[in-house]
């Protein structure tokens, strides 16, 4: 949506398109429909796209919905304990959360990522024995990489703890201590903060 | 097998009236038996917890029926496990709540010290000071922005609010603003823009100057030294450092305002250091997060001459030389001055209020880029705002070098030129072909009501807005420029050269033995061919000569 009043769908995201959009570089116009043309190409990309009779163009939307799906792969978090699996394999949501304590809140590592966990099977055993697999089954912060790419805050006296991630400027995410309340917004200009490791 | 004693595994799950053996017990008076027999069990306390399943299990369904969750069935362990606890938590609930409420209470301890009035403040004082106080209405900017999505909590400006207002009663400030905020990996940073009445900066410039002193004492010393081994010295290095730019002074150019920063609001404000021309051109080409400690060390290449506070200080003269803008017409140069041509080219220096100030329609100052001007000095590449030529030497500095040799002549520098002050963003380039600044109103439903909202683009997390006659600056973000492309740190230079590459140094191979007799006989003949042209009469004796030495 533009304006807050009339929100368009959004198509769902392909490899194709996530692939496209990480080419692309530099501020989003803010029209849905507008196009991008390819400014670096490999030569195999270009002859690739040229075989199938296509243009090289990258329609803002396709970017836009590339780029929210990237978003919430890489940086999209949850607190440990909110989330269940079932012994059948689903994951629910845990009506019994009632939120980290205030020293849980600060450690990294009781956040989870919500995607499919990556580093999990890399684990010692000695590490694996102390999980708890109906709430540890996915990736914590901990070991993201570069290290120290999430800060971790308190706010408001200590009744709020924000964590910002330093990937994807822009993404916040909150949680009242004690409490059920969590959640995380994006807000910024969609471009993946690829200086990282020099800025630390 | 008939009903279950009490002492056999699988009591429990016997219902009375739905087994299949109900025709064994067709008495009733043994059923009540069972049945009081099962409610005995039930009552029976847990040794280990004082307990008992049946006071337990008619908790857990009076909650079960009094808050009727939905699939009941899936959660009941978790529901029996919530009632243990509510159980217990009577015992130990005196050692939480102490636990919890400490860290809490600390920050609130600290705020506290905002909302006290100053001492020695009477009612009369503040009716005086109502009138013209340096303290910047900073609800009222927030409020502003807060049309645009732009801002910090109401509970956070208000506590800024009030440390800007400690901050003025310690320190002899003449106009005080809320410059932003900056955000850090630990901690963020609070920053303020101040400046002092005149006459009030002259404790640090003396401590400046106490410690060159010291520097050019030393320098004597180690001249002394180095005579006496004029003699066993290593060839003395060509490299002349380029000549360190002064820094501006305090008051003009990139110093014109002095900054204080704290940490949060309730810490006490520290001051910033005046930034040098070294450091502005070092942040340049540095990109690095902010930690939120003042002391901490910015490790780079190239490295930063300085430490945090020094690098951020460096970066708020860059955000604040870009990104300080009014609507056009609000500041005018003074008249009197009207020379262009002075030396150096400095260009106008000073602006000040426009009395006559017409503000613009929102609509106006949206459309177009013109109507908005800096007021903000732009540094130059030099690192600062007035050019100033390194190379103006003075007369015994140019003794000394006709002494010397001189290896390098430094290129002659050309002047350094920035857009003048006052110039309108129209004339700001943009990145590819992005805008430097995007303009919008705030709300498009209530036009008269709007509020013209800048956001740059060069450096994301700069606003500013203007409404009427009221306008304003601020920053909220990480303290970065925006680039599309990757930053690249510079590379090492090159290796140095130890020493000119020469015949003398070079190394070659030895020669040969054939090579060395070739060697010989090209001399000899070469002596031989200019004997001859001398004498020609001893053209018999160079002859033999010949012979004998060719043998």
């Amino acid at each position: 949506s533009l304006n807050c009043v009339e929100w368009s769908l959004l198509p769902p995201a392909t490899e194709e398109m996530v692939a496209q959009a990480e080419q692309l570089k530099g501020r989003f116009q803010g029209d849905p429909s507008f196009e991008y043309e390819y400014t670096e190409i490999n030569a195999e990309d270009a002859e690739r796209l040229f075989e199938d009779g296509k243009e090289p163009m990258v329609k803002e939307e396709s970017r836009l919905v590339a780029t929210i799906e990237q978003i919430d792969r890489a940086v999209g978090i949850i607190p440990r304990g909110a989330f269940l699996k079932t012994p059948l394999g689903s994951v629910r949501e845990n009506r019994n959360f009632e939120g980290l304590s205030l020293t849980e809140a600060k450690k990294l590592s009781s956040y989870f990522h919500f995607t499919e966990p990556v580093n999990l099977k890399n684990k010692t055993l000695l590490e694996k024995a102390d999980l708890d697999p109906s709430t540890d089954f996915l990736d914590s912060l901990e070991h993201d990489i570069p290290q120290g790419s999430w800060t971790v805050q308190l706010e408001k006296g200590g009744t709020v703890v924000v964590l910002r991630s330093l990937l994807w400027l822009g993404l916040t995410f909150y949680h009242v201590p004690m409490t059920k309340q969590y959640g995380y917004v994006y807000f910024g200009t969609g471009e993946k903060n690829l200086d990282l490791p020099f800025m630390l | 097998h008939g009903p279950y004693q009490p002492h056999e595994p699988g009591y429990g799950l016997y219902q009375p009236g739905y087994s299949p053996y109900d025709d064994q017990i067709p008495d009733p008076k043994s059923r009540m038996l069972a049945i009081q027999n099962a409610k005995a069990y039930l009552l029976k306390s847990s040794t280990t917890s004082g307990l008992n399943l049946y006071d337990h299990l008619a908790n857990m369904l009076t909650k079960i029926l009094d808050e009727q969750p939905t699939n009941a069935v899936d959660i009941i362990e978790n529901i029996s496990k919530d009632v243990k606890w509510a159980q217990l938590q009577k015992k130990m609930d005196t050692l939480r709540d102490e636990h919890e409420i400490l860290p809490t209470f600390e920050a609130a301890e600290k705020r506290k010290a905002l909302f006290l009035k100053a001492n020695g403040e009477g009612d009369e004082e503040l009716e005086e000071e109502i009138g013209e106080t340096p303290l910047p209405n900073v609800m009222e900017t927030a409020f502003y922005f807060e049309q645009a999505g732009i801002g910090l909590s109401k509970d956070e400006s208000y506590h800024v609010f009030l440390a800007l207002k400690k901050l003025i009663t310690v320190q002899p400030i003449q106009t005080c603003r809320f410059w932003g905020k900056i955000l850090g990996l630990e901690m963020n940073y609070i920053i303020a823009e101040v400046q002092y009445h005149e006459g009030e900066e002259e404790e640090e410039t003396e401590e400046e100057e106490v410690t060159e002193e010291g520097g050019k004492g030393m320098g004597e010393v180690e001249d002394e030294d180095e005579k006496k081994e004029k003699e066993d010295e290593p060839p003395k290095s060509t490299y002349k450092p380029p000549p360190v730019i002064p820094k501006e002074e305090n008051g003009t150019g990139a110093n014109k305002y002095v900054y204080f920063v704290c940490n949060e609001p309730g810490k006490p404000w520290v001051k910033l250091p005046p930034v040098t021309p070294a450091q502005i051109v070092c942040a340049r080409k540095i990109k690095k997060f902010f930690t939120g400690r003042l002391d901490a060390p910015v490790v780079s290449f190239p490295p930063f001459p300085g430490n945090e506070a020094n690098y951020l200080r460096a970066q708020i003269a860059r955000i604040s030389a870009g990104t300080q803008i009014s609507p056009i017409g609000f500041y005018q140069f003074a008249e009197e001055e009207g020379d262009e041509e002075e030396e150096g080219g400095g260009g106008r220096d000073t602006y000040e209020e426009n009395p006559d100030f017409q503000p613009l329609s929102v609509a106006e100052m949206v459309d177009s880029l013109a109507t908005w001007v800096h007021h903000g000095q732009s540094i130059l590449k030099q690192g600062r705002c007035v050019w100033l030529n390194p190379f103006q030497k003075s007369e015994e500095e140019e003794e000394e070098d006709e002494e010397e040799e001189k290896a390098e002549e430094p290129d002659e520098l050309q002047q350094e030129i920035g857009p003048p002050l006052l110039t309108p963003l129209s004339e700001d380039e943009g990145i590819q072909n992005i805008p430097a600044w995007t303009a919008q109103p705030s709300t498009n439903l209530i036009p008269q009501y709007a509020v013209a909202i800048l956001q740059s683009n060069r450096w994301p997390g700069a606003y500013a807005f203007a409404s009427g006659k009221k306008f304003d600056n601020i920053y909220f973000g990480w303290g970065h420029k925006y680039s599309p492309e990757n930053h690249t740190p510079a590379l090492p230079p090159p290796v140095q050269a130890e020493y000119p590459s020469g015949p003398e140094t070079t190394e070659t191979r030895d020669p040969t033995l054939e090579e060395e007799l070739a060697f010989k006989a090209a001399t000899e003949e070469a002596l031989a061919a200019a004997e001859d042209e001398e004498d020609e009469e001893d053209v018999v004796e160079d002859d033999e000569e010949e012979e004998e030495e060719e043998d």
